[in-house]
């Protein structure tokens, strides 16, 4: 075990050598990637995207995502592929599917429910008041 | 032997609160009942004073045979962290929790508003919540826990929450979720005494004002923190915590506005109820979702499923109890108020319906996923679902709001309201334009938030001159005039930073250059300096613009060895319009380093217009206070 941890170590040590900071040469590549890791997640933290995230396996996941743009594949392919390898929960935005159709829809029937419940109070606040004036 | 006083405090506290409970409910039939309640209300206050001050006397000596100061503390910790180190841990927080709590009760037996019978059936409410809670401590969240044998050193506390942040976030934050239990035991002792009036929102007014400003300042100074001490120059991450305190914040505001009603013509009386049993329920949950250890997070310290048990139980009966209060006399009261569609009302009454709108988005946001995870689905809720709906909620708020205040209770006069706010139309539209022609990226929704801040803003300052002119700038005005430009001013701060922010990041060496947005920023190297309880890695940057050094941003990252962790300590330099944010990356070898800047336009307009808003509530509270103490029949009906 021991001897597992230390050629981990030195593993990462060497990766972390590598001196290539985790940027594409060309500025429009460069501009997806980064809007791109904006929408996962980083696993290992709470609530931050890869794009915040200072954890090893956020890194991971950046250069990663910058492989897959070098090899020319879109934004949706890298998508799916990210979602197939880590689920669901690796996107910031759920998706719009059966299991989060609530989810997005409850808040346009909260609006709507307010909207109709106020629209009923002032109507009615107005039946009385019009109901005073003539008095 | 303090350990032991402190826990002996605490007892006879919980049996003041049960005293308190018991003849503040009965005090609604007999004076002297009454009179028992309020001095158990004071003496309760005392105990847990008492039982705080011995827990806060042990950290400070590191007295490590208690074990919360065993497990929390350090004899290296400098003295500040040892203080505020009491409720940086879940048993002390709880302690904290209580003690706002009696601060609020023994405030409602001194000023025994609304008079005899209202004060007594509050208090008794009060009392019930304390004996809960104090029962909570004393069963589950004991502090005064003894260590045998007593460890040689503590272990230290977490080196994030090693931050002057720890002495204002949470007694701040405290004092405005415990406030709102004030609101709650007001709006149920109007319902047990059968005097669902306009007396019950007068009398709770002022804790509900301390406990809103209380709120906006804790949210906002958390804000803040999270913003310089996480070295990710983001503001605010919709992570469950935060949004555990937004969601009675936002409710705290729809209950400021609809009481105002209900105070003034007795309008929103059933609603008013509601808002302020939500207002404290969302409090509770918001507890129930930190301290139990459903969400993990830097503010969950420890998670033991009997104390989520416990919170769950206390939370059930509380709301239950209300709810069923409310079913119980809400149908016999009468919404017998009239008013005309275009008058003050409708504004409110517009204001609730976007307030409990984005209070449903944040809520369904932050449980959807813990609810689903319970079915072994996992899935998260990030950013982008709540700013999606949050921000065209806040721009149609920001759009109606200016019309409130300029319209009068009952019939108010639109067109006339809409004539006089033509010169804030004028500032919205050029905003806009002047936005449009200086900012790079060119941004129509930016362009948009700004005009919708330029017409918020504006409309305050036509209120200000106008009052001013017609000599009727009263205190009242003046809260709202500040409570509504602070909003505008911290709309311009979110866009401006959320729109316009430049980042980098790139790997330095000594003497080399990185650029951002006309900054250049030389890095001059890393040294190692010792803190009183840490090592850190010190980094010099020169700050260059046109050539000329500014100044020196020093980034740091620390290593506490005590904790066994590591943090970062972020770089900030701010103009007041633009925020510089430099934060340390890792050693890459050779001196060579990373580093992570951004440039952040208006954000310090964010934590600034907040504290506007707080300032808005200040002043409405002093015009509050003001009549309570110098002119006790000329209370103002609005505020």
């Amino acid at each position: 075990m021991k001897r597992l941890l230390l050629a981990l170590l030195f593993v990462s040590s060497a990766a972390l050598a590598v001196p290539a900071p985790e940027t594409l040469p060309d500025p429009a590549q460069e501009a997806r990637a980064r809007s791109l890791q904006k929408e996962f997640r980083c696993l290992v933290c709470q609530g931050e995207s890869i794009d915040e995230s200072g954890a090893p396996l956020a890194a991971d996941l950046r250069r990663l995502i910058r492989e897959h743009i070098r090899k020319g594949e879109s934004d949706a392919e890298i998508k799916d592929y990210l979602v197939a390898r880590y689920g669901d929960f690796i996107l910031m935005d759920p998706p719009f599917q059966a299991d989060t159709y609530a989810l997005w829809l409850l808040p346009f029937g909260v609006l709507a429910l307010a909207g109709a419940i106020g629209t009923v109070v002032v109507l009615r606040a107005r039946k009385r008041a019009t109901a005073v004036s003539h008095r | 032997m303090t350990g032991e006083l402190g826990q002996l405090a605490l007892c006879l506290a919980l049996a003041l609160a049960v005293v308190q409970a018991g003849a503040g409910l009965m005090g609604a039939r007999s004076a002297n009942a009454a009179a028992v309640a309020s001095g158990a209300a004071l003496g309760m206050f005392v105990f847990v004073a008492l039982s705080f001050g011995a827990l806060v006397y042990g950290f400070v000596t590191s007295d490590f045979s208690i074990a919360d100061v065993a497990n929390n503390s350090h004899t290296l910790k400098p003295l500040l962290y040892k203080i505020t180190g009491v409720w940086g841990n879940h048993e002390g927080s709880m302690l904290l929790w209580v003690l706002v709590l009696s601060v609020y009760g023994a405030g409602m037996a001194l000023l025994r508003r609304g008079g005899e019978r209202l004060t007594a059936a509050a208090l008794g409410v009060q009392g019930l919540l304390a004996v809960a809670f104090i029962l909570f401590i004393l069963l589950t969240s004991n502090p005064f826990l003894r260590l045998d044998p007593m460890p040689f050193e503590g272990a230290g506390l977490n080196p994030l929450l090693q931050d002057p942040g720890l002495a204002f976030h949470p007694p701040t934050l405290y004092t405005g979720y415990v406030g709102l239990s004030a609101t709650f035991a007001y709006a149920a002792a109007a319902m047990i005494a059968g005097e669902v009036n306009r007396a019950w929102a007068n009398a709770a007014r002022p804790f509900m004002l301390i406990a809103w400003i209380a709120l906006t300042l804790g949210i906002a100074g958390g804000s803040w923190w999270a913003y310089y001490d996480l070295g990710w120059g983001g503001f605010w991450f919709w992570d469950p915590v935060e949004n555990a305190s937004l969601m009675p914040w936002l409710v705290a505001t729809a209950l400021l506005h609809s009481a105002l009603a209900t105070e003034r013509t007795g309008a929103f009386r059933v609603w008013t109820l509601l808002l302020s049993i939500m207002a404290f329920s969302l409090s509770l949950i918001g507890t129930f979702l930190v301290r139990s250890g459903v969400i993990t997070s830097v503010h969950a310290f420890a998670s033991d499923p009997k104390r989520g048990v416990f919170i769950l139980l206390i939370l059930s009966v509380a709301i239950l109890g209300a709810l069923t209060l409310f079913a119980w006399r809400a149908p016999k009261l009468e919404s017998g108020t009239s008013f005309e569609p275009a008058s003050r009302e409708t504004t409110l009454l517009i204001n609730n319906v976007f307030l409990v709108t984005a209070l449903a988005v944040v809520f369904f946001g932050t449980l959807y996923p813990i609810l689903l995870a319970a079915f072994d689905v996992k899935l998260s809720v990030g950013a982008p679902y709540f700013e999606v709906f949050f921000a065209p909620i806040f721009i149609a708020l920001m759009i109606v709001l200016p019309f409130g205040p300029r319209l009068s209770w009952r019939r108010g006069d639109l067109r006339g309201a809409f004539r006089t706010l033509l010169p804030a139309l004028g500032v919205a539209v050029v905003t806009a334009v002047v936005v449009l022609a200086v900012t790079a990226p060119r941004s129509l929704v930016g362009a948009g938030a700004f005009a919708v801040a330029g017409w918020v803003i504006g409309a305050s300052g036509v209120d200000l001159v106008q009052r001013f002119r017609a000599k009727t700038l009263n205190i009242a005005a003046m809260a709202a005039i500040l409570a509504h430009a602070g909003l505008g001013i911290a709309l311009m701060g979110v866009a401006g930073t959320n729109l316009w922010r430049s980042e980098a990041l790139e790997l330095l060496g000594p003497g080399e250059i990185m650029t951002i947005a006309g900054y250049d920023l030389r890095f001059e190297g890393v040294r190692i300096v010792e803190g009183p309880n840490y090592r850190a890695a010190h980094a010099d940057i020169d700050v260059i613009k046109d050539g000329r050094v500014l100044g020196r941003l020093a980034p740091e990252r620390r290593a506490y060895p005590a904790e066994g962790q590591e943090t970062v300590q972020t770089a900030i330099r701010t103009t007041g319009f633009e925020d510089l944010y430099v934060a340390l990356g890792d050693d890459r070898g050779q001196g060579r380093w990373t580093l992570r800047a951004y440039v952040n336009p208006l954000a310090p307009f964010i934590w600034f217009g907040a504290a506007v808003m707080a300032l808005g509530g200040l002043a409405s509270l002093w015009g509050r206070v003001r009549a309570i103490f110098f002119a006790r029949e000329a209370e103002p009906a609005v505020a």
